[in-house]
């Protein structure tokens, strides 16, 4: 199906399964243990051996030498495979690093072996006695340091953009405001560790693996193995979390495949969490410099904000500038991104890659210039609204409430008790609140499916799809309900096979809306083969309660399937509508925080977003992902960096204990308000993501909800106490 | 558990397993790794215990955690390895009424040991009240986390009936109640990293409330 022009009236509107609050359909078989994750999958009849990685000890160089006389001969142990024993790999498009192969090490922790054993604990055991032989190289791991000799990306990054004259606007403008903020580098830190099973049968190979998108790990896994995508079948029906870092093929899924193929055995291998930090890929560490410059009634002329970050070689920059380009007006305007070659791990895409470290800076230099102009900083906001591109005033948003998220957002939590920085107290606690806008791009991916309908009356859906723990499954059952008028438990969903149609897979917030329109275009061809099969007119027909329905004949669907049941399959494409209009969503996160007056320690006491990101396709599992945001941005906001070693070149802080993620006790409470929205340019559901946009602009809420309560302006994150200390006022 | 006497032996076979693992690898191959080899398998232990109300006798490797025992021996696999350090909690079980970091116990540690998984709270279409509040309230998205909140939020709710405090317990000489401050500091050691925090307060404190 083509979605060229905007949705009219469709079968989806009548809401009696999508946009209800159902509760996931996976829900009893995740909560009773019964999900089955990529490590867990067993069949009693084969014997499985383990396979446990060993990681580079250096961050670059070559590796001279190995040993693997020790791990060979140790207990249990069937195989051990060497980067130099395969030589080097074709990589896959998707990733920057090789995962394994050859003897250049790129960066600290990458795979360069795979021991295998009977055993979890004699795999480790031998593991531990490769030997490797060096030649390390000098690198760099100092983003500060490596500003200067960043260089522009290509330019199919879009690295400078500008309209009008900045320069000049800015010098001239009566309000100004100039300053840099700096973003660590995050981790994931997605609960289920990297982990695949490889099978090999002859020279086809069944990969049981943790992947977000089905097809791009299976072109990449077919590359990197010199084999035919036609013979290597992947599944991943159940995802541990992903947040991106299950994006791109890993390296767990290679040595699996090499593990099983020396060892002649099917090879179970999962990442120690100490290794992942460093072996997989994080977001990259930003150094951000924005300019303002406003009217005195606080009307910005001038917006300018340019972005470092770094990157192995061949890599490319976080996106850090893009959502300026789009967020507020202003006529003179420019953007910039430059990309330090760094020998660190590979930075790629994180939860709101581009957006999330973006917005941390854009959202608090807002509140600084609201500050510097004496205006409240929901009004400076609404003030400076765009209902179109702004450096293309011909094209128009689909749909933009910022406005009405704001405004509701600041009735709701109480915008207008707010007062001055550093003036409200609640014992050793002083009190602050702080808002930001959220804001992140609508992506339209093709997205295929298979419907199928059998005598029983019961529908099946098939599509590569993914569910990362963002309700898939769900949404996924109520369209296919929806379009063919069955209730939910009629209806059965399959997913994350590449048995399947190739669907968008897990990204970018636009998994929701894209899968779904894909399962609706294979309905839509569903319902013409039970129509044309009964003789009826598919241009009359409805499907309700069951049966289908065409003037005064009805027939139930079991019936009409008949004994070999119908099918249908298709792929949702996307024509030019994201062009002509820019297609985003919107929000806006509330913060009250209390900051100890004597310890400096950041508690948040209240939390509220409200949303405008088209239809919610269940308000349920769309909350979920929503709440699940906030707390990403709270860890962002307070605790979430990892630690670079300038000196060894690796993140230092490698696993859960040294990586603090939020935990219970960081979280209160959770309000999330959608906006009663339709966008009929996104897709026939109508609807967009929320994921991400859950996640932008959090963090700044709450740094700026830090500056309300103490008076201190903190422009480095995590806002962990000891930026702080020293500003607080003196306690008896 | 485990009495203090067993416990002694455990370190104390642990401490001569160490001993013959650095002496074999500080020996030159050939003839002295078949002999370390037969030193080595000597170091498995019978254990027996009891799983979910069925008795379990395994014969393992004294390095296997309860956790690999469960996953990699019984395949029962609700129980998560998320970081296999005692760090995120996601391999939380219940034994003899108490929970514990599955990977950070030895199997051979749980010698008649009472032992209930995820598995063993309830199934579907017989759903625990807490993994039926978890449903309710929707206290997950990618599932993994979900065993070990859900074995931590039913031990959670009987050490606060048993008065064993907390942290945030404010005044020690009486009962501790569940309050959502108490729920939030005993759950802290099960990471949600989707976080569904939010939503699983509200699941705890529905099935306290209903329990009250």
């Amino acid at each position: 199906m083509q979605f060229d022009t905007p949705a009219t009236t469709n079968p989806i509107d009548r809401l009696k399964v999508v946009g209800q609050p159902i509760h996931r359909i996976d829900g009893e078989r995740k909560t009773t243990g019964r999900a089955i994750y990529a490590y867990e999958w067993n069949d009693p009849n084969v014997s499985y051996a383990y396979g446990y990685p060993v990681g580079a000890a250096i961050p670059k160089g070559r590796i001279k030498s190995m040993d693997v006389s020790d791990a060979k001969k140790a207990l249990g142990v069937l195989a051990v495979v060497t980067t130099l024993d395969v030589g080097d790999l074709k990589k896959g498009d998707f990733n920057t690093a090789k995962l394994f192969g050859g003897d250049q090490v790129q960066h600290y922790h990458q795979a360069i072996a795979v021991v295998v054993a009977e055993t979890f604990e004699q795999a480790r055991a031998a593991a531990a006695l490769v030997r490797v032989d060096y030649a390390e190289e000098k690198g760099a791991f100092d983003l500060e340091k490596a500003m200067d000799t960043a260089a522009k990306p290509e330019e199919s990054q879009e690295p400078d953009t500008a309209v009008g004259d900045f320069d000049a606007a800015f010098t001239s403008a009566p309000v100004t405001l100039d300053e840099t903020y700096t973003t660590p580098d995050q981790s994931h830190c997605m609960m289920e560790p990297h982990a695949s099973i490889a099978a090999w049968n002859g020279d086809e190979l069944t990969v049981w693996t943790s992947s977000q998108m089905i097809d791009w790990w299976r072109s990449d896994l077919a590359t990197t193995l010199g084999i035919d995508k036609e013979k290597l079948h992947l599944m991943s029906p159940f995802i541990g979390g992903g947040f991106g870092g299950k994006l791109f093929l890993r390296a767990d899924a290679v040595l699996a495949a090499f593990g099983a193929k020396a060892a002649g055995r099917p090879v179970k291998v999962a990442l120690p969490r100490p290794l992942m930090p460093n072996n997989t890929t994080h977001r990259p560490a930003t150094i951000q410099r924005i300019r303002i410059g406003a009217d005195r009634d606080g009307r910005i002329t001038a917006i300018a904000h340019q972005s470092w970050s770094g990157d192995l070689p061949g890599g490319g920059p976080e996106t850090a500038v893009n959502q300026t380009r789009l967020l507020y007006a202003g006529v003179n305007r420019m953007t910039a991104m430059r990309l330090a070659a760094l020998d660190l791990p590979e930075g790629n895409a994180m939860r709101a890659p581009g957006e999330a470290p973006g917005l941390m800076a854009l959202e608090i230099a807002i509140d600084e210039m609201a500050e510097k102009l004496a205006m409240d900083p929901v009004q400076f906001r609404i003030l400076n609204d765009t209902q179109v591109d702004p450096e293309n005033p011909e094209r128009p948003f689909s749909q933009r409430n910022l406005i009405g998220c704001l405004e509701l957002g600041a009735e709701r939590f109480g915008w207008n008790q707010r007062r001055g920085p550093g003036s409200r107290r609640d014992g050793n606690w002083l009190i602050g609140v702080g808002v930001a806008a959220a804001f992140r791009n609508n992506l339209l991916v093709p997205s295929g499916a298979r419907v199928r309908l059998d005598r029983e009356g019961i529908v099946t859906v098939e599509t590569d799809m993914t569910d990362i723990g963002t309700g898939s499954y769900t949404i996924i059952a109520q369209t296919a309900a929806e379009m063919l008028g069955l209730p939910i438990d009629k209806v059965a969903v399959r997913l994350g096979d590449s048995r399947f149609p190739v669907s968008a897979g897990s990204g970018g917030q636009f998994g929701g809306n894209c899968s779904t329109a894909g399962v609706y275009a294979a309905c839509v061809k569903l319902r013409e083969a039970i129509a044309q099969k009964l003789g009826f007119n598919s241009e009359d027909v409805v499907f309700e309660n069951g049966q289908v329905r065409s003037g005064n004949r009805a027939v139930p669907l079991a019936e009409a399937a008949g004994s070999d049941g119908l099918a249908g399959e298709d792929t949702i494409q996307w024509g030019d509508l994201s062009k002509t209009h820019q297609q985003s969503t919107f929000g806006a996160h509330f913060v009250e925080v209390g900051v100890d007056v004597a310890t400096g320690e950041t508690r948040i006491r209240r939390m509220l977003a409200v949303c405008a990101a088209g239809r919610i396709l269940n308000p349920i599992t769309a909350r979920s992902q929503v709440i699940g945001a906030m707390t990403m941005g709270v860890g962002g906001a307070l605790y979430e960096e990892l630690a670079v070693d300038t000196r060894s070149g690796f993140f230092v802080n490698h696993d859960l204990a040294g990586y603090e993620v939020p935990v219970h006790a960081d979280i209160p409470h959770q309000e999330v308000i959608f906006m009663n929205e339709t966008d009929p340019m996104s897709s026939p559901m109508k609807a967009k993501g929320v994921g991400e946009l859950g996640l932008c602009g959090v963090s700044a809420a709450i740094a700026n909800a830090i500056y309300n309560a103490t008076g201190i302006r903190v422009r480095h994150y995590p806002i962990t106490l000891d930026k702080l200390i020293g500003g607080l006022p003196d306690v008896a | 558990m485990q009495s203090p006497n067993q416990l002694e032996i455990s370190r104390r076979d642990l401490l001569i397993s160490s001993t013959a693992t650095v002496a074999v690898t500080g020996v030159a191959a050939d003839g002295a790794a078949a002999q370390s080899a037969g030193k080595i398998m000597d170091h498995t232990t019978k254990v027996s215990f009891t799983v979910n109300g069925e008795r379990r006798d395994l014969d393992l490797d004294n390095r296997t955690t309860l956790l690999d025992a469960l996953r990699e021996h019984l395949h029962l696999t609700g129980t998560k390895k998320g970081c296999d350090h005692g760090q995120c909690g996601a391999c939380t079980v219940i034994i003899d009424g108490r929970r514990i970091n599955a990977c950070l116990t030895l199997a051979v540690m749980h010698e008649g040991d009472q032992i209930t998984t995820i598995e063993g709270l309830g199934e579907p279409g017989n759903l625990h009240p807490m993994q039926a509040a978890f449903i309710k309230h929707d206290g997950f998205q990618c599932g993994y986390c979900t065993p070990g909140q859900i074995c931590s939020s039913v031990a959670v709710l009987e050490e606060i009936k048993a008065n064993i405090p907390s942290h945030v317990t404010g005044d020690l000489t009486r009962q501790a109640h569940v309050t959502p401050a108490e729920i939030r500091e005993r759950m802290s050691g099960n990471i949600c990293r989707c976080g569904a925090y939010s939503n699983i307060l509200d699941a705890i404190t529905e099935v306290a409330g209903t329990r009250a």
